[in-house]
């Protein structure tokens, strides 16, 4: 189980997250949905370790991550998709995904996991020599997905994956995010298709200007008035 | 003292002469200049103690003379391991407290890591100027009608494979991935669980220890002193500007070209105007691409 226990962050003096806490329970399907610069990525981030809270604790299964850098963090099975893909540009689709398996828990698996990933992601093994940079936005995403998969995650972080891409992408996306978890891996889901994620996630946090102001069963929430008139125009 | 005339007589095949003078100097061209190119384009750091580290490769090649009457050949051996040390000992001590401070303090360190290199080899070693004379010197290679000596094409091979094999190193093996991810997208790499810190390390290194290599292979070319490294370190910088920051086959087309204009500038006029052509291509890249020196970022970083 993965805890954030008021977890203050800032950049500078701006500050990003105030007394945020939240819990990801092993095999959920969490989403964090909220306005834009509402702190989402930052929560990520926090929890990935690039970001270091000025206050609070997270915890994976009760142990402290604070002194844990961003690097290790991904040996211990946590692993963010970042807004943006981020892809490797000038390297083709196979290094990218051989990039994801860096981390010692995923070496020895490589090759299986790789088979894996091209069979979840066909087109990836179609475009394996093809530059990172040169997909389509939708492959892109495939691709970062794929990538993060390939270091066998234990929680799967996903920031705005379906960011500019076509309905019918953004279907099959969830899709796959629903497979992902079938499979046992947990995920936190930041989201802008609000509805979608609601649909999809087992719970929901909503945050604003930093701070969780919402926090349950995502079939409530779906319901819930507040979020109804703040984010599915309703 | 200059290798393109060192070559040998020009009487026959000038042209030869002169097109084989150009790729056995733009080979060494080529060792110097990849290692810069290296560091830039993972840490984007310009290093400007380059040169001094060529300059050590070369007192090591002299001093392991003096001392055992050691080949520079075999002593090269030894300074690859050797300077991929001193690199990850400079790296702790000096650029890894700079390694993401503005471009300016980089530049302040690195010149005053230079600076510092320079008066250390002068106390330690006096601004006499040195000389290897190993027995290959003397010896005069025919290929049809043209002569050169021995030295200088054992080197420029050594250069090149040692060349060729960094560059085989960052596109096929894990390691040179992970050097390449790093430098194109540092956060994602860390998402990656690569620990970016110690790909500095080992990059800072593996281009200290190219440029020591050629410091050992150039010494019985050059005299060896205190400030040796100068005249290679401007070369250095058109090569890898030429060739496109970052860009190791680049710096490697860059050498050619350097060297063809070294030449044909020797040649033509005299081996005392070599710096001035040096100088004059410098310019006219700087003016073809007015971004200038750290204005390329990204551009097939490392695409190798
Ligand atoms: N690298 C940064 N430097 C400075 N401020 C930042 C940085 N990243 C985010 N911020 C600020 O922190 C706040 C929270 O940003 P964050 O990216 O976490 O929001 P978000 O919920 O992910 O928004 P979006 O939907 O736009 O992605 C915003 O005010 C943003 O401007
Ligand atoms: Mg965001």
């Amino acid at each position: 189980m993965l805890r954030l226990e008021g977890i203050d962050a800032f950049y500078g003096d701006l500050q990003a997250l105030a007394k945020v806490s939240l819990e990801v329970r092993d095999g959920e399907i969490v989403a964090l949905v909220g306005a834009n610069a509402a702190g989402k990525s930052t929560t990520l981030r926090v929890i990935s370790g690039l970001v270091s809270p000025r206050r609070g604790r997270v915890l994976l299964d009760d142990a402290d991550l604070g002194g844990v850098p961003a690097y290790q963090r991904v040996d211990r099975g946590i692993v963010q998709v970042p807004e943006g893909r981020r892809l490797f540009p000038f390297m083709t689709v196979a290094e990218n995904l051989l990039l994801g398996a860096h981390a010692e828990r995923a070496r020895g698996d490589r090759d299986r996991t790789l088979a894996h990933v091209y069979e979840l992601f066909p087109v990836l093994g179609e475009r394996r020599t093809q530059l990172a940079g040169s997909l389509s936005g939708g492959e892109q995403q495939m691709c970062a997905i794929g990538r993060a998969l390939m270091a066998r995650p234990r929680i799967l972080m996903l920031d705005e994956p379906t960011l500019g891409l076509a309905p019918v992408l953004v279907a099959r996306i969830f899709e796959t995010v629903r497979t992902i978890n079938s499979q046992g891996v947990t995920v936190l889901l930041v989201e802008q298709n609000v509805r979608q994620a609601l649909t999809l996630a087992h719970r929901a946090c909503v945050l604003e200007s930093g701070r969780l102001v919402l926090e349950g069963q995502a079939r409530e929430l779906l319901g819930d008035d507040r979020l109804k008139r703040a984010y599915l125009g309703l | 003292m200059d290798p393109a005339r060192r070559l040998g007589p020009a009487q026959i095949g000038v042209l030869t002469q002169l097109v084989v003078a150009t790729v056995l100097l733009g080979g060494i061209y080529a060792l110097i200049s990849v290692g810069l190119t290296l560091i830039f384009g993972i840490m984007r750091v310009v290093n400007f103690a380059h040169g001094e580290f060529l300059m050590l490769g070369m007192y090591l090649a002299f001093w392991a003379f003096v001392a055992f009457t050691a080949d520079p050949y075999f002593v090269v051996v030894v300074a690859i391991p050797l300077f991929f040390v001193v690199g990850l000992v400079v790296y702790g001590l000096v650029m890894r407290g700079v390694i993401h401070a503005s471009h300016n303090v980089q530049i302040f360190t690195t010149v005053g890591l230079s600076t510092v290199l320079q008066n250390v080899a002068l106390v330690a070693w006096s601004g006499d100027f040195r000389y290897v004379r190993p027995w290959h010197l003397s010896t005069v290679l025919r290929a049809g009608s043209t002569i050169f000596n021995l030295t200088q094409v054992v080197a420029s091979l050594i250069a090149v494979a040692l060349t060729l094999t960094l560059v085989a190193f960052m596109k096929w093996t894990h390691a040179g991935r992970v050097m390449r991810a790093t430098a194109q997208d540092r956060d994602a790499a860390t998402l990656m669980g690569i620990d970016t810190d110690r790909v500095y390390r080992l990059t800072f290194a593996i281009g200290i220890a190219a440029v020591g290599a050629a410091g050992v292979l150039v010494a019985p070319l050059y005299s060896v002193y205190p400030t040796a490294g100068l005249q290679f370190v401007l070369l250095s910088y058109v090569v890898v500007v030429l060739g496109g920051l970052g860009d190791m086959l680049g710096a490697m087309i860059g050498s050619l070209i350097v060297a063809a204009v070294e030449v044909a500038g020797s040649y033509l006029f005299g081996a005392a105007w070599k710096e001035i052509f040096y100088f004059i291509l410098f310019i006219l890249v700087l003016g073809f691409r007015p971004a200038g020196l750290f204005g390329q970022r990204g551009a097939g970083t490392l695409g190798v």
